[in-house]
């Protein structure tokens, strides 16, 4: 290319943004940044998406240290049940029960049971959909759709504070003196209905509706707002094809959020009634504390479709986003294109309509027909398909690539390695025979944690260290980041791996001891391993932590608006973008978002017009 | 104290991160970013190789050591007729899966280390291959339909339910918070219909009386059932969710309030047979008490067993019974040992709906009783102790008439009179101490009579009866003397 930036002071990419771009005066209407004027719409109510975005981060950071905790405490109980945990009795109070003989002090089931239970609520909603998407999304619809901001700023702001209140609800809860709730993170009734069943189902059950339904809210109003931003906010020129990874994954991940967080909603209202006003929606023939309840005709199996109905879709709006930004990532990184960009957006679009219709295959074994799962384990097996071919066009991503070695790329391929591995056995459990052994054993544990859980966070974690410097203008270490993957890949494999022998020897997860029966309590030493790998793992995410805030005011200083020679719109703002992400014109769109290695060029920025004669991959 | 010793190790951390940070910051500075760069992908590709080096050996290495805890390998042998079939599923799925497993997981680090950036080098634009990407898209969906195939076919095959003209043992499991209550039919094969609104302490499933049904069902401790034969599992909770758990038969079921579910299999190892199983594998060699090297070993003390496998409140965890399989013969003699709930625990009491009547099963029961008592009256040494008992012999409350099912009892006393011709009695009649005595009295006299009346008109001769009246001071019947 020979147009060099005449103005040494105007780069060539300003050169084509004033040249091409599209005026909106935006700045003619937005005299003095209005939204922007003082602290607190600045920073607290603020309705830019990228503050929204980082107190998504933030406040998703902050629960998944809890979350993250409360598995470390469970975990010594499963691994050490022996030695005494007295020494937490300063943090949990009468959680511990000590044996006033021998100072010997154990976790109550009923606390073990309340923090497994919360660390799935806390991880599954407020980490991994509020946390990654709700980041995710806000950060780089906007920017790389190439919008001033959401398409309702207000709603988005929202968004964030009925999360916000869900969090403080859920939080509350874990004080309440009959504990949090405590009957596991799918809430089946009547155990969660009936505080006589579990005392975590009294008020504990009462605080986790109230939070999870202003969770549902939240989602709701994100999801329009990303829905609407992506279909009507897009600049000039950059039709659907056009779009890159990440925004088709967050598209697709807000529309099966808007069309299942509401059925979960509806199972959760009549759940309430049933707590509270006397219907029998889930409830029959029960006789509990010595007591026949008047309760007649309802059924539990109908609360697990609806549960289902979003749960299984929820699998995939957590690991949808983190498969765009892994896309992304990859491609940046191996400086070259996606492999089969199509094939990604038609396997995605494939797995959204998929998730929708194989809910019961997580109810196999809750006595419903059993022809019925014939259906639920064709539609589940079929979606290996569209996942193995995404697996494939990452691993081809790398093929033949040159490829950078940073924090961001190597939580990217850490991804690839656990999504087969979490991938795969869902091959077994997907399968209604198989499952008649495998369901609500450990094996699942290892499944979904791999599968959603470890490669989620790697997807985030990827995420976060590459659009770290968009964020915040500065780099985070990438030293500590790479200790920070290689710590947490060798530590999660050695967390989950193992669950898999637990499972397959048919465990049951969901115990608070093993040693009541001979068939489980074979491994003791593997259950000692697996909470000392956790500790561990745990440690290295300090590491995050750390580098996150230090680098936030002392990280190395971003002096190049595109560091890593990105072609997507979001490296085309300012270093530190205002409000309005672009201080002139908007850029207009030439190109597919892929252009790496192309002809001679490093990169070619999705700004820059086509060459005469040069074909534009996919929209042709 | 402790809080203190967190809280410093948290700071001591913080500080020797950022120091690390900084140290590499100012490395970069000084060698230059680019090279700094270079060194980095150099190493980190290294580090994805030996990465991937180790965890597959892992995987293999560690795989294999457990290997004789897992389902269908070594001892983990299932226990029942289809658990063969889904074990067989499970190595089959292994197989693929593994090979795919290696396969990606060798590809993607071997590339990531053989395309890293090295000085000059170049990424080759490669968009797509549609060619490739059909292979790989059809090559799984071709494994994907042999697996679904072969799983439906097991899967219907084991869900199906039996119809009523096979064979088949049909037991009901009722889990409750926490344990299981176990209900095997009599010798009628059925089990006799309950009803939630009917649990009480002394009807701890809620069995209906009135049907008959239930008057035979048991309710063992233990699971016992014969090797070879199909049994029907009728699954039923009473409180909440839980879930009928056979690890080694392959067997699992929710048991849920409000809806029966079920679930049939086919034992077709002994627990004796799986304890010589075991007995070859180091594993279960070992003392099954740890710290008491004396105790028997694993394998001469294993059970089958049976868990909860649906999470039910703060016991979850503690919801064993254990499972025995017997062979058949041992299995009947088993049963036939069963004392009914009914007849061990309701029969005469509270709530027994059926005082007006006598079973076919207890008229053997009784008369062998009255036998028993009549010989020991008959022998007695003393006069006072030659007294035989009419245990069954009842009154319409507050009257002398007799009841109807008294006269099974009667007929015995008629045939025993009948046999001992010269044998002369007196009839002691009693009533309970409700009412004042003198009326009580009265009342006991006309029952003694009442009796007499019955005996006589089956033709035993008036005079060798005497009739007495003791009110409610004595709690015995017939007065016998030579």
């Amino acid at each position: 290319m020979a147009n060099v930036a005449i103005d040494p002071t105007v780069t060539h990419e300003e050169k084509l943004i004033e040249d091409l771009g599209y005026d909106d005066h935006f700045h003619d209407h937005h005299h003095g940044d209005k939204y922007q004027s003082n602290f607190i719409t600045t920073y607290i109510f603020s309705q830019d998406h990228k503050i929204i975005a980082k107190q998504f981060l933030i406040t998703g950071m902050i629960w998944a240290i809890i979350g993250g905790l409360m598995s470390l405490v469970f975990r010594l109980q499963l691994g050490f049940p022996e030695e005494s945990l007295a020494w937490l009795k300063p943090f949990l109070g009468k959680w511990i029960v000590v044996n006033p003989e021998t100072g010997m002090g154990s976790l109550s089931p009923d606390f073990y049971y309340a923090l497994v239970t919360m660390h799935g609520t806390i991880i599954v909603f407020f980490v991994l959909t509020a946390g990654l998407s709700g980041t995710f999304s806000n950060l780089l619809i906007p920017l790389q759709v190439g919008a001033r901001d959401m398409a309702s700023p207000l709603l988005n702001m929202m968004s964030y504070w009925f999360f916000f209140m869900a969090s403080v609800v859920m939080f509350f809860s874990l004080f309440l003196s009959t504990g949090p709730f405590s009957g596991g993170w799918t809430a089946y009734p009547p155990l969660s209905i009936l505080p006589q069943a579990s005392s975590g189902s009294a008020s504990g059950m009462t605080f986790w509706l109230i939070s999870l339904v202003f969770f549902v809210v939240s989602v709701l109003l994100g999801g329009i707002n990303y829905i609407t931003t992506v279909l009507n906010l897009r600049t000039k020129g950059m039709n659907m094809w056009r779009m890159p990874l990440t925004i088709w994954a967050f598209f697709i991940t807000a529309v099966i959020g808007l069309l299942s967080f509401p059925v979960l909603a509806s199972g959760f209202f009549l759940v309430m009634f049933d707590r509270s006003l006397g219907t029998s929606f889930f409830l029959s023939d029960i006789f509990i504390g010595g007591k026949a309840l008047e309760h007649v005709g309802g059924s539990p199996v109908l609360y697990q479709h609806l549960f289902w109905f979003l749960g299984h879709p929820e699998v995939y709006i957590i690991i949808l986003p983190a498969m765009g930004i892994v896309s992304e990532v990859l491609a940046v990184h191996s400086r070259k294109p996606i492999f089969g960009y199509k094939a990604m957006v038609f396997s995605m679009l494939a797995i959204a309509f998929l998730s929708f219709i194989v809910w019961a295959h997580h109810m196999f074994m809750s006595g419903v027909n059993p022809f019925i799962s014939n259906f639920f384990v064709i539609f589940t097996l079929i979606i290996a398909v569209p996942s193995a071919v995404k697996v494939f066009n990452w691993i081809s991503t790398l093929y033949r690539g040159n490829i950078r070695f940073t924090a961001a790329s190597l939580f990217a391929i850490g991804f690839v390695s656990m999504f087969i591995s979490g991938g795969l056995t869902g091959i077994f459990l997907g399968n209604s025979a198989i499952d008649i052994q495998m369901h609500d054993t450990y094996f699942v544990v290892a499944h979904f944690h791999i599968v959603m859980g470890v490669a989620a966070f790697f997807g985030m974690f990827a995420g976060v260290y590459h659009w770290f410097p968009k964020m915040y203008g500065r780099f985070m270490n990438e030293a500590l980041g790479k200790i920070h993957f290689w710590g947490t890949m060798i530590g999660a494999y050695l967390i989950f791996w193992p669950m898999h022998y637990v499972g397959i020897a048919g465990v049951p997860r969901r115990y608070y001891r093993f040693d009541t029966f001979q068939a489980f309590s074979h491994f003791d030493e593997l259950n000692q391993f697996i909470t000392i790998a956790a500790i561990v793992t745990f440690a290295f995410q300090l590491l995050l932590v750390i580098n996150f805030f230090y680098s936030i005011w002392y990280g190395k200083k971003v002096m190049d608006k595109n560091p890593w020679g990105a072609t997507t719109l979001e490296w085309t703002t300012p270093i530190k973008p205002g409000h309005g992400n672009w201080p002139g014109k908007i850029p207009t769109v030439q190109r597919w978002a892929y252009d790496y290695s192309k002809g001679d060029r490093d990169f070619i920025s999705q700004i820059e017009p086509l060459a005469e004669g040069e074909k534009d991959e996919v929209s042709h | 104290m402790t809080f203190l010793i967190v809280a410093l190790s948290l700071i001591l951390i913080t500080i020797i991160a950022i120091q690390i940070g900084k140290v590499s910051e100012l490395a970069a500075k000084i060698r230059g970013e680019e090279e700094m760069q270079e060194a980095t992908n150099r190493r980190q590709s290294a580090y994805m190789v030996i990465f991937m080096v180790v965890f597959l050996l892992g995987c293999i290495i560690s795989g294999v050591y457990y290997k004789n805890y897992m389902l269908g390998f070594g001892p983990h042998e299932s226990a029942s007729a289809h658990g063969g079939t889904l074990d067989n599923l499970f190595k089959v799925t292994l197989f693929f899966t593994g090979i795919v497993f290696i396969l990606t997981q060798v590809l993607l680090f071997y590339f990531a280390y053989k395309y890293r950036a090295k000085k000059g080098s170049k990424a080759t634009y490669f968009a797509h291959d549609t060619r490739l990407e059909l292979i790989w898209t059809i090559v799984p969906a071709l494994v994907m339909t042999g697996l679904v195939v072969s799983g439906l076919d097991a899967w219907n095959t084991v869900m199906a339910d039996l119809t009523d003209e096979e064979d088949y043992i049909e037991i009901e499991a009722t889990g409750f918070q926490f344990g299981w209550n176990l209900r095997y039919p009599g010798p009628d094969g059925q089990l006799g219909e309950k009803n939630f609104r009917l649990i009480s302490g002394s009807n701890p499933i809620g069995q209906n009386w009135q049907d008959l049904k239930n008057l035979d069902d048991f309710h063992p401790g233990e699971i016992v059932l014969p090797k070879g034969k199909k049994v029907r599992v009728r699954i039923t909770a009473q409180d909440v969710l839980h879930n009928f758990y056979l690890p080694h038969f392959r067997v699992k079921m929710d048991a849920v309030p409000g809806m029966p579910t079920y679930f049939v299999f086919t034992p077709d190892k002994t627990t004796e047979e799986y304890r010589q199983l075991l007995r070859d594998y180091p594993e279960y060699n070992v003392p099954a008490d740890p710290k008491d090297p004396e105790s028997k070993l694993l394998w001469e003390v294993f059970d089958f067993e049976l868990a909860c496998a649906e999470l039910c409140g703060r016991g979850h965890y503690s919801m064993r019974r254990v499972v025995r399989i017997v062979e058949p013969s041992e299995f009947e003699a088993w049963q036939k040992e069963q004392p009914s709930y009914y007849f061990a625990n309701v029969r005469g009491k509270a709530d027994d709906p059926w005082t007006d009547r006598v079973f076919d099963a207890e008229i053997g029961a009784r008369k062998a009783e009255f036998t028993a008592n009549l010989e020991k009256a008959l022998t007695a040494a003393t006069p006072e102790e030659k007294v035989l008992p009419l245990n069954y012999i009842t009154y319409e409350t507050g009257s002398a008439k007799l009841a109807s099912i008294s006269k099974y009892e009667l007929d015995n006393l008629v045939e025993a009179l009948k046999a001992q011709g010269s044998l002369q009695v007196e009839i002691g009649g009693h009533t309970d101490n409700t009412g004042d005595s003198a009326s009580n009295l009265q009342l006991s006299q006309q029952r003694a009579q009442s009796v007499a009346d019955y005996l006589t008109s089956k033709g035993i001769a008036a005079s060798r009866l005497r009739t007495k009246g003791y009110g409610d001071t004595l709690p015995i019947d017939t007065h016998e003397t030579e």
